[in-house]
């Protein structure tokens, strides 16, 4: 994992294999000449402000008062927050600013002191984890948890919702639960091909490196059929070659219509595939904005990364910015 | 030394009635910690309020062996739903601490006087396998042989009883395990949070897998009740919860013939030092000497073989988590 005071990438494309470092290079110039030609996504944020909780047109999460507090320490406080449809918001801060703290609160997986939320219009406060994520809001979890003893095919099917064959007494009848655990099973495959992991459709997960367990994590969550998926670090501990394999699917989930959120550290990736960023420092929301907003935004540079550093400017995304 | 004899015992102690009602309660233990996970140190108490559920229905109120089964069922889901609800919610470990007092507590509490008029206390219940042995096909005092293996009508009775609900108690945990119910139970098993975060409702999950290995638990202190018509709340000491886990672990976790392959084994080795300590050691105290043997080989179990017979060693290295 990169640390947060390293945003550049150029530390890294100096100790890995260059090879790899420039074809990451290379996707990475890609990705951001893609960008430059405005996706649904970001025309449909173009008017707005870039101010810490402003309205957007068309918000799947709402996100109200949400706080939580570890005895005196506030971890997070968001007055109020909104994620547009169909975009790539991501999270930002430095370690310690509240981004997975704020991403447990609002999937369920951890209690908030105070605060509303909802999701595609219906409150989701309080609603347990695993509720929300039948509803479509899915998370991922920032240390990989791919269930080591079972195979890549049943990680899969694992995510379908709505499985007969899930309740006690229909499960002993195997004619009420095959026809559907075969529909499952075909969804499955296309997604592990999908994501390249078809050739290890039947191996334990726990043999796979920790690349291939970040992509069965994703396909995983996608086998919910989520109408948000929430990735919390995808790129962490993973090469440049596999990063530019994830970052294209994220790109086409969104392309297709899945609204996504991620915390990431890695800022050319931020900078590349977001439509839209939200900076958290200590807790609080500080600036959010569309990526050009965000370079240039004096708060995020001195939170962030200290008075005496800049994010990579748009002329030099190659990630040499000092 | 009778070789022969010991031997010949032994073979007959693998298939016997106890061999049947360990393998019985742990299978309920496999579902429990093999394929959901739960630490359950406290299976004996299932087994008690399962034996302690037919003698005071039967002995107490007079009413049939029948609804002494159905009472002893109920009470095994009662006692899973007692344990189970405030524990589920939180670590693993909680569970472990809560069933092995529980365990404990019942043990006593039958033992006490203030539940004497049921329980008769430590003076003994029973016997409340009557109706049951009405029903033997088999001569209760013959004895039936084939080579070295030999029963006596009774315990031939109990044994095809009890052997049958194994069968049977195998071929639905098979049946559950190959279904989808099973995979969400395996999710929980290696990471409940992931499960959560799929939308699987684990608590609800871990409740159902306690309610069903406990009820197994339950059935098998009814049979245990059906082969020792008088049942002492001494009967349920930890000591068998540990046989338990032997048995579980020593046959693999989370296979399906891992408890009544364990519980096969363990009786054949346990019946050989029951027959060979006293003979080897004339006038020692052999009975602790055998419980201490049983603990060593858990230890080494662990460390050496952890995945079990027919466990895979390869599936026990992946690591967890």
């Amino acid at each position: 994992m990169r640390s947060a005071d390293d945003p550049s990438g150029a530390v890294e494309s100096e100790s890995v294999d260059p090879t790899l470092a420039a074809g990451r290079e290379e996707v990475l110039h890609t990705l951001q000449e893609q960008h430059d030609e405005p996706t649904a996504a970001a025309r449909a944020l173009a008017g707005v402000e870039a101010v810490p909780g402003v309205p957007k047109p068309d918000p799947i999460l709402v996100a109200q008062q949400v706080s939580r507090r570890f005895g005196g320490l506030t971890a997070v406080q968001v007055d109020h927050l909104e994620v547009q449809r169909g975009t790539i918001t991501a999270l930002i801060g430095p370690n310690g600013a509240g981004k997975s703290t704020f991403f447990n609160l609002i999937s369920g997986f951890d209690k908030p002191s105070t605060g509303t939320w909802s999701f595609d219009g219906r409150d989701i406060t309080g609603v347990p984890a695993y509720r929300i994520a039948r509803m479509g809001m899915v998370r991922t979890f920032q240390l990989t948890k791919a269930l080591t003893r079972m195979t890549a095919l049943e990680n899969m099917m694992l995510g379908a919702t709505g499985q007969r064959g899930e309740r006690f007494l229909p499960s002993l009848f195997r004619p009420a639960w095959r026809e559907q655990d075969k529909e499952i099973e075909a969804r499955a495959d296309t997604l592990l091909a999908r994501f390249n992991l078809a050739h290890m459709r039947d191996d334990f997960a726990g043999t796979m490196s920790g690349g291939q367990r970040k992509l069965l994590e994703m396909a995983r969550a996608m086998m919910v059929e989520p109408a948000l998926i929430m990735l919390d670090e995808p790129m962490a501990g993973v090469n440049p070659a596999l990063t530019q394999s994830l970052l294209g699917h994220i790109q086409a989930l969104r392309d297709e219509g899945t609204t996504i959120i991620l915390v990431e550290h890695d800022m050319d990736v931020i900078m590349s595939i977001s439509d839209w960023i939200v900076c958290f420092a200590e807790g609080a929301v500080i600036a959010e904005g569309r990526p050009d907003d965000i370079r240039s935004n004096r708060a995020v540079v001195d939170a962030y990364l200290g008075a005496r550093r800049a994010l990579p400017t748009a002329a030099s995304d190659g990630g040499q910015a000092q | 030394m009778d070789w022969g004899g010991i031997f010949s015992s032994a073979l007959s102690d693998m298939l016997g009635p106890f061999a049947a009602i360990y393998a019985l309660a742990a299978i309920g233990l496999n579902l429990h910690f093999g394929y959901t996970g739960l630490l359950n140190f406290g299976q004996v108490a299932f087994m008690l309020v399962g034996a302690y559920g037919v003698g005071v229905s039967v002995v107490t109120f007079g009413l049939s062996v029948w609804w002494g089964f159905l009472i002893a069922v109920v009470a095994s889901v009662v006692l899973a739903l007692i344990l189970g609800i405030p524990t589920l919610r939180l670590r693993g470990d909680y569970l472990a601490i809560a069933t092995i007092a529980a365990g404990e507590v019942l043990r006593l509490f039958f033992n006490s006087s203030y539940l004497q008029p049921l329980t008769n206390g430590s003076f003994g219940l029973g016997p409340s396998n009557e109706e049951f042995t009405a029903m033997n096909p088999f001569v209760g005092n013959k004895t039936y042989g084939l080579g070295p293996f030999g029963y006596s009508g009774a315990a031939l009775w109990v044994m095809v009883v009890t052997w049958a609900l194994v069968i049977l108690g195998s071929i639905v945990l098979f049946l559950l395990m190959r279904s989808p119910w099973g995979r969400v139970l395996r999710s929980v098993r290696e990471d409940e949070l992931a499960a959560r975060s799929l939308g699987k409702n684990v608590y609800n999950y871990k409740l159902q897998s306690l309610v069903l290995g406990g009820v197994l638990g339950g059935l098998a202190g009814v049979m245990y009740t059906m082969e020792v018509p008088t049942q002492y709340p001494s009967n349920f000491v930890p000591e068998v919860t540990f046989y338990l886990w032997v048995i579980v672990i020593l046959g693999g976790a989370g296979r399906i013939l891992g408890p009544v392959l364990g519980s096969i084994i363990f009786w054949f080795v346990f019946s050989i030092l029951g027959s060979l300590l006293p003979e080897l050691f004339p006038g020692a105290n052999t009975g602790a000497t055998r419980i201490a043997i049983v603990g060593v080989v858990l230890m080494l179990l662990m460390v050496f073989r952890p995945a079990g017979i027919l466990g895979s060693r390869e599936e026990m290295r992946l690591e967890v988590r």
